[in-house]
């Protein structure tokens, strides 16, 4: 029997009555809620301390060509509980220009390098990260390659070295 | 007894335990026999750089045993597996730390080419930025491809090398034949008993360095 984790119905009653109406749905036993981006980080503080001591990722995705979009950017903070068991997914949307969050280092300290993750492939800042500065690409990198306008091929910058022939080496 | 021809016409009688070859043939023999592989390992391509290794196929019957992971140390190095454009400038320090003789194998088609990962942070091709002189094709490739990717170095090693390095020095090679062949029309010919020319030559090589 495939494992299920338990409801968090009681968690979303709670972060409704806590920050007013929001927008929780269920799709085949995985709970979402939409948070909006200036309440983000007190949200997330409330559930932290409701139980979900474990971020287990900080992603986004870019509706930029996306049909029924109304925000540009969604992040998506995937929480877990150890003590229950219980599962939750919080979405923010933000929006161009200068796509801003309060970021969740003070509450989990793992979110550092995800939320770096974040700042270099998206371009989303998030106030408050002690160190916010590009991960996997290189330092030197200007672009924000997941974003959708940003070509599969890149502008040319993975061919801008010095070539060594025979004679220099 | 062995005969050979000497220079004035006469026979030299050697011993039966004497070889008469070319030093560059020597150099070269000992060369090809002893590459000593720097393993520049970054993906998939590297499992199948140890299966090579390991002693099903083993790579230590070409002499290829020691694989040094210091580039001081090394002669070969392969680049097994994609590189991407934050390695790459790593990938061309350790090809300058190597000493020459040094040679390069690009095992797999990302490093050769780029493979499947036709993206904005994979080089699509070593040999953009590197001096390649073996590829293998594969994804990864077997054992046996690269076994014969070895092969086939060991053998250009033997045709083309020379104890001096002088195979390496491509930019004077084809400057002097540009040169050779601005002043006299030929591709070929022989300057060794004419210092006139050569002196013609080395100018003209100049001349056509500073053009470029």
């Amino acid at each position: 029997m495939p494992f299920t984790s338990p409801s968090v119905d009681d968690v979303l009653a709670g972060l409704t009555d806590r920050f007013g109406n929001l927008d929780a749905s269920v799709y085949r036993g995985q709970a979402r809620v939409v948070v909006p981006a200036d309440l983000s980080f007190d949200a997330l503080a409330w559930l932290k301390e409701r139980g979900f001591d474990l971020l287990v990722d900080v992603t986004c995705v870019d509706y930029l060509e996306y049909r029924d979009a109304t925000h540009r950017y969604g992040l998506v903070y995937l929480l877990a509980s150890t003590t229950t068991n219980q599962r939750l997914t919080v979405r923010v949307f933000v929006d161009d220009p200068d796509p801003t969050v309060r970021s969740v280092v003070p509450l989990w300290a793992g979110a550092n390098w995800l939320e770096r993750e974040v700042w270099d492939l998206f371009g989303i800042r998030f106030t408050g990260h002690p160190d916010l500065r590009r991960l996997v690409m290189p330092e030197e990198f200007t672009a924000h390659p997941l974003r959708k306008d940003y070509p599969l091929q890149g502008r040319g910058e993975r061919h801008n070295f010095p070539v060594i022939t025979r004679d220099h080496s | 007894m062995a005969v050979i021809p000497s220079g004035s016409g006469g026979r030299i009688e050697l011993p039966e335990n004497v070889v008469v070859s070319r030093l560059d043939s020597l150099a070269n023999w000992c060369r090809k026999n002893s590459l000593w592989p720097m393993p520049f390992a970054t993906a998939c391509c590297g499992i199948e750089l140890m299966a090579t290794g390991a002693a099903k196929h083993d790579l230590a019957r070409f002499g290829a045993e020691v694989f040094r992971f210091s580039p001081r140390q090394c002669d070969l190095m392969i680049v097994a597996g994609r590189v991407v454009m934050k390695m790459l400038p790593v990938l061309q320090r350790i090809w300058q730390q190597m000493h020459e003789p040094k040679w390069c194998i690009s095992m797999g088609a990302c490093a050769s080419t780029g493979g499947v990962f036709d993206t904005y942070a994979v080089v699509q091709g070593i040999d953009r930025f590197i001096p390649v002189d073996m590829y293998v094709p594969g994804c990864p490739p077997r054992p046996e491809q690269l076994i014969q990717a070895i092969i086939d170095l060991q053998d250009k090693i033997q045709r083309e090398g020379t104890i001096t390095g002088r195979e390496f020095d491509t930019v004077g090679r084809q400057l002097r034949k540009r040169s050779l062949v601005e002043i006299t029309g030929h591709a070929t010919i022989d300057a060794s008993r004419n210092p006139v020319l050569q002196r013609e030559l080395a100018a003209a090589a100049e001349a056509i360095a500073s053009r470029t």
